[in-house]
C-alpha cells in the first residue's frame, strides 16, 4: 500500500500563550484545556458516586480503575497519526459488523439481550467499538468526497450509518442503536447534508410513527415511551424508576439535602441509582446549584471540541471531531433527560459520572482522537 | 485498502468546505446551548417551582406514620371486679408491599404455622379493603408459643411478616354480662365505609370496635386517642429510626352500678328459664341487675365468631343474642295496676271509700262481652283499691278504667316512661306501647272503644312494656314519683355521671301511702298474691304480680295450661321494691311461659333483695 503524501510543512506555532509549556503539550499530543475538563469531570464524579453507591470504597476504587485505564488508553490514542487512523477505519468498520454478527449468532445474553462476546476472562461489546468506527468511518468516506455532498453520496454514508445500526437494535439495544446511527448523522450533517433533506427526512420521520408504533416496535419499547408519557399509570412496574428519579430531582431543590444526604438514593428507593440514574442522586443531594455546575463543565468541554474540530486543518479530523464531541452531548442530553422523565427510557449512562468501564474506556478513546486532532492541526494541508 | 477516487481531492474545495463546516458548527453549538437551556427549564421546574411537592413525596416514601392504637377503656363492675378487660395476644401479618411474592410467602406460612382457608380468605379480602400503604393486614390471631418460636426461627426468609403483640378484648364473665356490656369485633367493611377521615385516622392501629352493649354505646370514651410514630423506612420497609414519638392516650375506664353478686344470684334464679331480671337502685338510677337469659359467651365474638357458632347462635330457639331486658316486649299484666291505682286517686276517679261488688267479670252497657277476672266468682261484694291491688283483682280495675277514661290514664302512664325508651345507655332499646285514642287512629285507623281501656287497665290488649320499663315504672313509685332516666354507669375514667330526672310526678303524698301499703300487702298480707315470698323475709318488701297472656283466648274457652305448648303458657311477671319505708331497690321480673308471677317471677324478686341487703351490710362492715 503506497502512500501517495500529501507536502505538507510545519508553520511556525503562530500562538504562544502557553510558551515552552504549549510545546511540550504539543510534543505530548494532549490538550492540556481538554484534559482540565476531563478531571474535574472524573473528581466530580467520583464525589457523586461514592455518595451513589452508599459511600462504597470498593465501588469507587473500581470507578478509579476504570478512569486510569481510560486516561492511558485516551493518551495513547491522542499519540496516533489521524492519517493512519482515517486509512485504516473500513478494517475497523467491517470488523465491528463481523463481530456484531457474532454476537447475535454466539452471543452472551445479559438481562435478555445478547450484546456480550466472552473472549474467557474479558467480554467484550461490539457495539462500543462500533461508537468508534462508524464516526471515523463515515467521516472518513467524506473526507474522500468532494463536499457538499451528493445524493449518492449521502446514500452510501447511510449505508454505513444504518447497518450497525440495524444490527445491534437486532441484539436488541435501541438505545444504542440510536445513538451510534446520531453519530453518523451527525458526521453527515457536518459535511454539509442540504437542509431540504434535514427537513424532508424529519418530515418522514414524522409520519412514519404510527406505522413502526404498529408494526416494528416489540412491547417493551411501546411500554416505555407509554411509561413516559404517563409515568404516574404504572406506579410500580415501568414507571416506577421515573416517579422515584422525578421525586429525587424534585426534592433536592435549589441548594440539594446535603452529600450522603439524598433520601431517595440513600435509602434504596432510586434504582439504578449509581448506573443511570446517577444525577438524580447528585440533583437530589446537591441540588439546581449542582446540575448547573455539571452542565457548564460539559458544555465547556463540548465547546472545547467544537473548537479543536473547528480549528482543524481537513475535512476528515473536521467532521470527526464535530461528531465525538455532539455524540458526546447527545449522550448527555438523553441521560439527563431521561432521568428527568423528559425522554424515553434508554439505557444510557451518563458519560464520566455512571458507573461502568467499557463506556468509559471508549469515551476516553474518542477524547483521545480529538486530543489527536487538536495536536494535529498545525500540520497544514497545502 | 485504496480509495476509490483517491485524485478528487485536489478539486476539493477546502474553502468552501471549511465555511460550510463553520457555519454547521455553529448552528450546532446554537442547538447545544439551546437544549442545554431546555434541560435547565426542566430541572428548575422540578427543583424550584414544583420542589413542595416533590419533597412531599420523598418523605411520604421514607417516612411512614405508625399508628399506634391506644388501650381500651375497662369496664368495672360496682365493686371493682373487671368485665372487660384487654390481654395481650399475638397476631401475625403481612406488609404485602414488602413481600416479592405474597402467595408464595402465605404458602410458607402455611407450612410453618396453621393457617385455614378461612384466614387465607379473611386475609384477602381485608387486602381489599380500604387501607394506608405499608400497612401490616393480620392473617392469623392468637398464636401459641411454639408457633411464634417456629416464625422467628424462619424470620429471615419470610418478607414483610411481622408478629406483634396486641391486646385483644377479653370478658372474664363471659355470659353473665354478655347483654350489657356487650362484645366487640372486628371492624368491617361496612363500619369502615362510614367513618369519616377524623374516625379513619382515630381507628388505625385498631382492628376492634364496640357492636353492642356498653362496648358500642360508650365506644369513642372506651376507644381513647391513637398515638403515632414517625418512623423511616427505607425501600424495602426496613424501619431505619423513629423521627417522632405521639403517646397514645388509654380509652376511659367504665366503673358501673352493676353489681356481679346480684347478677350472678339473678341468673341462678332464672335457673335455665328464658327471661329478664333488671334491678334499679332507686336513689339514683343505676342499674343494679340486668339480666336476659338465656345469654352466650362474648369472647365468641371478640376474634370474629365462627359461622358455625353464629348459626347456633342465631337459629336458638331461645333467642340467647335477644335482649329480653330492654328489647322484650310484653304485656305487662297486672303490674301495671299500682300506677294506674295511683292515677285514678290522682284523677279523684276513685277515692279510698270507693269500693265495688264483683262477680267475676265486668260487663259494659249495650257489649255482649264478658270481661272476664283471673279469679272464678270474683273477689267478693266489697272491694276497695287496696284489696283489688293485694290480690289483684281486674274487675275493679275494669270499672275503673271505664270510668277514667284514656285520655286520663294515657298521660298518668306517660309520666312512668311507658310507651317511650327509657335512654338507658345501651343501644338497640324497643320502646313499648302506651297506647293512646290517637294513637289508635293513627295506626289502626279505628276509632278509641271503652273496651279498649278495660283492656289497657289489667295489662292486656295494646299494652308493651319492656322489663327495663317496667323497672324504671317501679323505681318512680318506689321514690314517690321521681322517674330517674336508667343509667349502667356509675364513673366514665374519673367523672361520675349525673343523676337525671325525667319528671317529678305530683301525687298528693297519701295517695303514695296508700299504694305502697297496698304493694306491701301483696307481699305481707295473708290474701297477697305473692304472700309466700314474705316467708322469713328481713325487711318489708312491696311487689305486684302479674300474668301476661301469650295467646288470645276466646271469649268462651278457658285457658288450659295442659293442653297448651309450653310456649304458649302465660308469662310470669313481678314487680317490687325494698324496704318500703325508705325504698332503696327496685325490680321487674319477667319469666317468658312462666305461669304465674307470684310463684315464678316472685321468688326471683325475694332473692336479689335479699342478696342486695346481705351485701350492703357488708360492703358497710369492711373498713
Amino acid at each position: 500500500m503506497k502512500l501517495s503524501q500529501d507536502f505538507v510543512r510545519q508553520l511556525p506555532d503562530s500562538r504562544h500563550h502557553f510558551g515552552r509549556q504549549q510545546g511540550l503539550w504539543q510534543r505530548l499530543h494532549v490538550d492540556p484545556i481538554l484534559l482540565l475538563i476531563l478531571l474535574a469531570l472524573t473528581c466530580f464524579g467520583l464525589v457523586v458516586l461514592y455518595s451513589a453507591s452508599g459511600q462504597s470504597e470498593s465501588m469507587v476504587k473500581r470507578q478509579f480503575v476504570f478512569f486510569s485505564i481510560a486516561y492511558c488508553v485516551m493518551f495513547v490514542v491522542a499519540q496516533l497519526d489521524m492519517q493512519m487512523v482515517r486509512r485504516w477505519s473500513p478494517w475497523l468498520y467491517v470488523g465491528g459488523i463481523i463481530l456484531l454478527v457474532l454476537v447475535i449468532l454466539i452471543g452472551v445474553g445479559a438481562k435478555g439481550a445478547q450484546r456480550w462476546i466472552s473472549l474467557g476472562v474479558v467480554r467484550f461489546q461490539p457495539s462500543e467499538a462500533m461508537k468508534i468506527a462508524v464516526p471515523v468511518m463515515t467521516a472518513a468516506y467524506f473526507s474522500r468526497r468532494s463536499l457538499p455532498p451528493k445524493f449518492t453520496d449521502i446514500v452510501v454514508s447511510m449505508i454505513i450509518i444504518i447497518l450497525p445500526a440495524v444490527l445491534i437494535f437486532m441484539q436488541p439495544d435501541l438505545g444504542t442503536a440510536i445513538l451510534i446511527a446520531a453519530s453518523g448523522i451527525i458526521v453527515v450533517f457536518m459535511a454539509g447534508l442540504p437542509w431540504r433533506y434535514i427537513f424532508g427526512s424529519l418530515a418522514m420521520i414524522c409520519i412514519s410513527i404510527w406505522p413502526m408504533w404498529h408494526w416494528v416496535m416489540k412491547d417493551y419499547q411501546k411500554q416505555r415511551v407509554l411509561t413516559l408519557l404517563d409515568p404516574e399509570a404504572d406506579r410500580l412496574g415501568a414507571g416506577w424508576n421515573i416517579i422515584q428519579s422525578k421525586t429525587a430531582i424534585g426534592s433536592g431543590g435549589l441548594h440539594g439535602k446535603g452529600l450522603f444526604n439524598g433520601t431517595q438514593s440513600q435509602l434504596d428507593f432510586l434504582p439504578e441509582s449509581h448506573t443511570d440514574f446517577i444525577i438524580a442522586v447528585m440533583a437530589e443531594e446537591l441540588g439546581l446549584i449542582g446540575v448547573i455546575f455539571l452542565l457548564s463543565l460539559y458544555l465547556l468541554l463540548i465547546a472545547r471540541g467544537l473548537y479543536i474540530a473547528w480549528t482543524s486543518q481537513n475535512t476528515f479530523n473536521r467532521l470527526l471531531a464535530g461528531s465525538i464531541t455532539l455524540t458526546f452531548f447527545v449522550y448527555v442530553f438523553v441521560n439527563i433527560g431521561m432521568v428527568a422523565g423528559m425522554l424515553p427510557v434508554v439505557g444510557v449512562p451518563l458519560p464520566l459520572v455512571s458507573l461502568g468501564g467499557t463506556s468509559i474506556v471508549t469515551l476516553m478513546t474518542s477524547f483521545g482522537l480529538l486530543m489527536a486532532i487538536a495536536t494535529e492541526k498545525k500540520k497544514v494541508v497545502a | 485498502m485504496m480509495w476509490a477516487g483517491e485524485q478528487l481531492h485536489q478539486f476539493k474545495d477546502h474553502h468552501r468546505e471549511a465555511r460550510v463546516f463553520a457555519v454547521r458548527a455553529a448552528i450546532s453549538l446554537l442547538m447545544v446551548v439551546a437544549l442545554f437551556g431546555v434541560l435547565l427549564a426542566r430541572y428548575y421546574r422540578l427543583q424550584v417551582t414544583d420542589h413542595e411537592v416533590y419533597a412531599t413525596r420523598s418523605d411520604r416514601n421514607r417516612i411512614h406514620v405508625r399508628p399506634i392504637p391506644p388501650n381500651r377503656g375497662l369496664i368495672y363492675d360496682a365493686q371493682g371486679q373487671l368485665l372487660a378487660d384487654n390481654r395481650p395476644t399475638f397476631t401475625l401479618s403481612v406488609v404485602s408491599e414488602r413481600t416479592s411474592n405474597l402467595e408464595q410467602t402465605l404458602d410458607h406460612l402455611a407450612d410453618l404455622i396453621e393457617v385455614s382457608e378461612r384466614d387465607r380468605e379473611n386475609f384477602l379480602k381485608r387486602l381489599r379493603q380500604r387501607r394506608r400503604p405499608f400497612e401490616a393486614v393480620p392473617l392469623r390471631y392468637r398464636l401459641t408459643e411454639e408457633e411464634i418460636s417456629r416464625i422467628a426461627v424462619n424470620e429471615f426468609e419470610l418478607e414483610g411478616v411481622e408478629i406483634e403483640a396486641q391486646l385483644t378484648r377479653a370478658y372474664p364473665k363471659g355470659a353473665l354480662f354478655a347483654h350489657t356490656v356487650g362484645y366487640v369485633g372486628r371492624i368491617n367493611e361496612r363500619e369502615l365505609s362510614s367513618f369519616d377521615q377524623a374516625t379513619y385516622e382515630r381507628y388505625s392501629g385498631t382492628h376492634s370496635i364496640g357492636k353492642i352493649g356498653l362496648e358500642r354505646y360508650y365506644e369513642s370514651e372506651l376507644l381513647g386517642q391513637v398515638g403515632s410514630e414517625n418512623i423511616e423506612t427505607n425501600a424495602h420497609g426496613r424501619v431505619l429510626r423513629t423521627l417522632e414519638f405521639t403517646d397514645p392516650q388509654p380509652g376511659k375506664d367504665l366503673y358501673l352500678f352493676l353489681d356481679s353478686r346480684l347478677q350472678q344470684v339473678a341468673v341462678d334464679q332464672l335457673d335455665g328459664r328464658r327471661g329478664s331480671v333488671v334491678a334499679i337502685d332507686v336513689k339514683t338510677g343505676g342499674v343494679l341487675a340486668m339480666v336476659s337469659a338465656p345469654a352466650y359467651d362474648p369472647n365468641l365474638f371478640v376474634n370474629g365468631i365462627s359461622y358455625k357458632d353464629y348459626r347456633a347462635l342465631n337459629e336458638s330457639r331461645d333467642l340467647p343474642l335477644f335482649n329480653r331486658s330492654i328489647q322484650g316486649q310484653y304485656p305487662p299484666g297486672s303490674t301495671i295496676k299500682p300506677m294506674l291505682g295511683l292515677g285514678g286517686l290522682e284523677a279523684g276517679v276513685v277515692d279510698f271509700d270507693t269500693h265495688i261488688s264483683d262477680p267475676g267479670y265486668y260487663q259494659l252497657e249495650n257489649d255482649e262481652r264478658f270481661y272476664r277476672d283471673w279469679k272464678k266468682g270474683g273477689h267478693g261484694r266489697r272491694v276497695d283499691l287496696r284489696q283489688a291491688i293485694v290480690e289483684s283483682c281486674d274487675t275493679f280495675f275494669y270499672d275503673m278504667a271505664f270510668r277514667m277514661g284514656v285520655d286520663s290514664m294515657h298521660p298518668f302512664g306517660d309520666k312512668f316512661g311507658l310507651g317511650e325508651r327509657t335512654r338507658l345507655d345501651i343501644p338497640s332499646e324497643r320502646p313499648g306501647l302506651w297506647p293512646s285514642r290517637e294513637w289508635k287512629e293513627r295506626v289502626r285507623g279505628l276509632h278509641w272503644f271503652p273496651g279498649d281501656s278495660l283492656n289497657i287497665s289489667i295489662g292486656q290488649g295494646d299494652v308493651l312494656t319492656t322489663p327495663l320499663q317496667l323497672a324504671v315504672m317501679t323505681s318512680t313509685i318506689a321514690s314517690r314519683g321521681t322517674h330517674l332516666r336508667p343509667r349502667l354507669v356509675k364513673q366514665l375514667g374519673n367523672q361520675v355521671t349525673e343523676r337525671e330526672v325525667v319528671d317529678q310526678i305530683e301525687v298528693q303524698s297519701q295517695y303514695w301511702d296508700y299504694v305502697h301499703s297496698a304493694m306491701e300487702g301483696v307481699v305481707h298480707s295473708a290474701r297477697g298474691t305473692a304472700h309466700r315470698i314474705s316467708r322469713g323475709i328481713g325487711y318489708k318488701m312491696a311487689g305486684k304480680s302479674g300474668t301476661a297472656q301469650v295467646v288470645g283466648i276466646a271469649q268462651d274457652e278457658e285457658y288450659d295450661a295442659d293442653k297448651l305448648d309450653e310456649r304458649q303458657w302465660d308469662h310470669a311477671l313481678f314487680i317490687g321494691f325494698a324496704p318500703v319505708e325508705d325504698p332503696q331497690i327496685a325490680i321487674a321480673i319477667i319469666v317468658e311461659n312462666g305461669e304465674h308471677g307470684s310463684s315464678a317471677a316472685g321468688p326471683i324478686a325475694r332473692e336479689v333483695f335479699d342478696t342486695y341487703f346481705a351485701t350492703q351490710a357488708e360492703d358497710n362492715a369492711k373498713p
